[in-house]
């Protein structure tokens, strides 16, 4: 196994080129610490980005900023804090739920569309990210987008890439759009709802004018013994009393409203965002549903009652359920598609050993766009060198 | 939910948008829009710099024959193949280019569009898939030898579902429409092109169209959560859902503003959103634009976000003034529209700070709209911008984004440019997210002057290129910046984009005319 740390683009784009005419295929590396997510892949040769660093250009007036792939996530969110900004899609961390310790990079957000509680109100990853510069498997480096808010020009080939998990290309260089740090953020609480009162609250929550940033269920037993349905409101200070006041009176019916700031707050929505509730036992396995709000709970109870130990919670006012499964042999996969192609939505093996997600499918299966998503794939990496069965096997 | 509430006669599209059809030079190229007898007065030469490739002449001479295979596969009021009544069809609303095509199809169904797609594929007979032909790019001009296929029958509202804020729409109702429907429920559908009356949620997501409101809500890629599209060869896939986030690649993301070259829509879930508790726009005037521009960025450094900052130059306050008599601020070199909204006390809260930022920076007229009648002339005057224009003038209209902190510099080039051909420019933009409409003022009858406005136009958006910007920021490419694709793009770029392209569509049937310039096409 060979270890390749270009130091620029055009040396990572003569680095591919040359595995490419030897067929030599590639893992791509930032921090490691998500390096269990996708289907295990033998590779010859690593190349990490762990030199192209640094941010290119941050223009706080603009709300733009831009990173060297290789950059760790810290970095780029310090820059922004000191500017009172963020990234609006609140990127999941991914070393509590795999026990790693290196830095994420601000690349493998992207590799991996990684996006957090504030997903349902500010965006996916992909909506902030404006423009990539990445090296396809010809060694080309290529460019989409740019540094502006609205940019049509051309087929968008950054979304395309985000959350290809290294497979089309090696990314070089990513840029995002920002917002301002709101001023006040806090979190309401109902206790005791089941999971489809709790997702009835979430969608009314939702479907208000007041704009929650976060919209999460925690069923009994995710360290507490009860259940908790939480909200969380970000702006100014005025704007969230108002808005607390109207939710309260909306909300009357599921119960009262705690509110939780500070510390107590912040930390729910790590919790939540980071999988933090679901990381113990670290043997289990774990899924990430993504399906309509309110068919969430049938995609719970069906698991439920085909897996005994099925453990799980809500995000995105219900569309997002991570569910927490005994390491079967196939790490509950039948019954967990079983239950989505039901609902409708598609479901990812996030944790689960190495031969499991060798013999299982690890990503939706691709049904009747495997002919594209086979073509899209030879099209940026014809000698299919990059992250080889990464994400399907065979492609 | 009645999906016609805002069904409208066609004629009148034009005149509510802001054209009276006909007399104006932009006209409003929807079916039956006008009179043909009156076109005449408006035939020009097609622009002499932007080419299309020669038509097949051997598909000419099939034309009965390709006709009559059309024929079995879609209802006989389906087809349009009279000289006549093919007219409407010449051209999109840049209306510079007219090519009238083979024939054109109008299915009701994602079965017949399949059917149809099959059989050119078969024949070898390019595609032109069309909505409303509200493009102001060409993206929707035909050409002799190709089949339109427009979806403006399929213009029903299938499903609303507000506990998952989804709605299920056929790709020929109108960005209107959809609002319409939800609209009696306190929801509406985010992305609003000032043509929101006529365009098409399929048109609309083959442009990634914007709207004065998306600096908050995100334009359609944001909006957008899954698609029926059919392939080139009749497959029909379903592409996401009424969930978030498709598996694998983001194939959404790479339709959304593929401009008709990668398959043709049927069907859109889209999200609808709750709409806030009250809007108010509030109107801005400067003694200088650099004023202005510097306003925009400091309420941007401040930490809010306006649900829109519409910036306006004084050419462009009279045009619109004259037209909607909202009470635009007609000494001020510049305005600015900002909207807020929310409750009564957090819309006072946010314009206290608005204000407060808008003093510094020199502001002379605060006016803020104190009725839902104001609200509606403030925005018909800027959403009519290009119409009331084209009822002074011919223009071209310009769609160029920058970095916003350039907007001072590029106003400057803009007016220097403008100046050196001896033109007119009226400055309309998105001023929160950068994206200029300048409107390049010339006589649509002189062939000089017009050459001079074309270039002009083309210099604009190299200027947008050349400061880090793009040729386009909502209208798309289509036949109009196609050729300069290259100053944006390198070789590698845009080839690894035509490689893409070429897995949906091998043949390059599908709008074959547009987005990437006719020399050094490559296939997958
Ligand atoms: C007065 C005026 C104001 C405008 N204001 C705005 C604005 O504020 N913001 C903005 O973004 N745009 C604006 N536009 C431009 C235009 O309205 C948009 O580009 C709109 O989305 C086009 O929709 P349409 O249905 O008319 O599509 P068409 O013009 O018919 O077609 C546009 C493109 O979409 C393709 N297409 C259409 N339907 C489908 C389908 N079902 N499947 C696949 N491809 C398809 C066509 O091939 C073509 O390339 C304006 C235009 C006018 C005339």
């Amino acid at each position: 196994m060979t270890l390749f740390t270009p130091r620029t683009e055009i040396e990572a784009a003569r680095l591919v080129a040359d595995l490419a005419l030897t067929k030599k295929p590639v893992t791509i590396q930032g921090g490691a610490t998500r390096a269990g997510l996708g289907r295990p892949n033998q590779t010859e040769a690593t190349i990490s980005t762990n030199r192209l660093t640094g941010i290119t250009l941050h223009e706080p007036a603009e709300l733009v900023i831009s990173a060297k792939a290789g950059t760790p996530v810290a970095e780029v969110a310090a820059a922004l804090d000191a500017k009172g900004q963020m990234l609006p899609f609140e990127p999941m961390d991914h070393r509590a739920i795999f026990g790693t310790t290196g830095e994420p990079t601000i690349g493998g957000v992207v590799a991996g569309n990684h996006s957090g509680p504030r997903r349902i109100q500010a965006g996916a990853c992909r909506d902030s990210l404006i423009g990539v510069r990445l090296v396809n498997g010809r060694g080309e480096a290529v460019k989409s987008g740019g540094r502006v808010m609205k940019n049509v020009t051309g087929l968008d080939l950054a979304k395309l890439v985000t959350g290809s998990y290294g497979t089309l290309g090696l990314l070089t260089e990513v840029t995002f759009k920002v917002l301002p740090r709101p001023e006040r953020a806090l979190t309401l609480l109902i206790k005791n709802l089941d999971d489809a009162r709790a997702v009835a609250a979430l969608s009314a929550a939702l479907g208000s004018p007041f704009e929650p940033s976060g919209a999460a269920h925690l069923p009994a037993g995710l360290s507490r013994p009860i259940p908790r349905t939480i909200l969380r409101l970000e702006g100014f200070s005025v704007s969230l009393e108002y808005r607390i006041g109207q939710l309260r009176r909306l909300l009357a019916d599921f119960g009262e409203l705690i509110v939780l700031e500070g510390e107590d707050s912040r930390g729910l929505w790590r919790g939540v965002r980071d999988c933090e509730f679901l990381a113990e036992p670290t043997e289990s396995a774990l899924w990430r549903v993504s399906t309509a709000p309110t068919r969430a709970p049938q995609v719970t109870a069906a698991v439920a009652a085909a897996v005994p130990g099925a453990r799980w919670f809500y995000d995105w006012g219900g569309g997002l359920v991570w569910l927490s499964l005994p390491p079967t042999a196939d790490a509950g996969a039948a019954t967990v598609r079983a239950a989505v192609a039901s609902a409708g939505g598609h479901a990812t093996l996030v944790r689960a050993p190495r031969e499991i997600r060798a013999m299982v499918d690890v990503f939706q299966p691709l049904g009747p766009l495997t002919r594209v998503t086979g073509g899209i794939k030879t099209s940026f990496d014809p000698a299919g060198i990059l992250e080889p069965g990464r994400m399907y096997a065979g492609m | 939910m009645s999906p016609n509430i805002f069904s409208i006669p066609e004629t009148m599209i034009g005149f509510l948008i802001g054209f009276k059809p006909c007399d104006d030079p932009l006209v409003y190229a929807c079916p039956n829009a006008c009179d043909q007898n009156d076109a005449g007065t408006r035939e020009t030469p097609n622009m002499t710099t932007i080419a299309f490739p020669a038509p097949d002449a051997g598909i000419i001479a099939r034309r009965d024959e390709i006709v009559a295979g059309l024929a079995k596969l879609v209802a006989g009021e389906a087809l349009i193949t009279a000289e006549d009544e093919l007219r409407p069809y010449e051209s999109d609303a840049l209306t510079a280019f007219r090519k009238v095509p083979l024939a054109v199809v109008l299915p009701s169904t994602t079965e017949e569009v399949a059917a149809v797609l099959r059989y050119c594929s078969a024949q070898g007979v390019p595609v032109i898939p069309r909505g409303s032909g509200t493009s102001l790019v060409g993206g929707a001009t035909p050409q002799e030898d190709a089949v339109v296929i427009g979806v403006s029958k399929m213009n029903r509202i299938l499903e609303i579902d507000y506990a998952n804020r989804a709605a299920r729409v056929q790709a020929g109702v109108t960005n209107l429409a959809i609002t319409g429907a939800v609209m009696a429920d306190g929801f509406f559908y985010a992305p609003d092109p000032s043509s929101q009356l006529a365009c098409s949620i399929g048109g609309n997501i083959a442009m990634n169209s914007g709207g004065a409101h998306c600096l908050k809500y995100g334009v359609t890629t944001n909006n957008i959560l899954g698609l029926k599209l059919v392939l080139h060869d009749g497959e029909i896939v379903e592409i996401g859902g009424d969930h978030l986030d498709m598996p694998g690649y983001d194939l959404l993301g790479l339709l959304i503003g593929s401009e008709g070259q990668l398959g043709i829509v049927t069907e859109a879930t889209v999200r609808i959103l709750r709409a806030a508790e009250g809007a108010r726009p509030v109107l801005f005037g400067f003694p200088k634009p650099e004023l202005a521009g510097a306003a925009v960025a400091a309420i941007i450094g401040a930490g809010i976000i306006p649900v829109a900052m519409e910036y306006m130059d004084k050419m462009a306050i009279a045009i619109c003034e004259d037209f909607a008599k909202a009470g635009y601020p007609m000494d001020a070199e510049a305005l600015l529209i900002i909207e807020v909204e929310g409750s009564e006390q957090e819309m006072d809260d946010q314009l206290v700070r608005i204000i407060e930022i808008a003093k510094k920076h020199g502001v002379t007229t605060i006016r803020e709209s104190k009725s839902a009648m104001e609200t509606a002339a403030i925005w018909k005057g800027r959403k009519s911008a290009f119409g009331a224009t084209g009822k002074i003038a011919d223009y071209i209209c310009m769609d160029g984004t920058i970095p916003t902190g350039q907007l001072p510099y590029v106003l400057g080039r803009i007016d220097a440019l403008v100046t050196r051909y001896g033109l007119r420019v009226a400055n309309v933009f998105h001023a929160g997210d950068g994206n200029l409409h300048p409107l390049v003022l010339y006589d649509i009858n002189d062939p000089v002057e017009r050459q001079k406005a074309e270039d002009c136009g083309l210099d604009i958006l190299r200027l947008c290129v050349e400061v880090g910007g793009c040729l386009t920021g909502e209208h798309g490419v289509g036949v109009e910046k196609r050729d300069l694709m290259p100053v944006q793009f390198g070789k590698a770029d845009l080839d690894q984009q035509m490689r893409v392209r070429a897995v949906f569509d091998p043949a390059w049937l599908l709008n074959p005319a547009k987005v990437f310039p006719l020399e050094g096409r490559v296939a997958a």
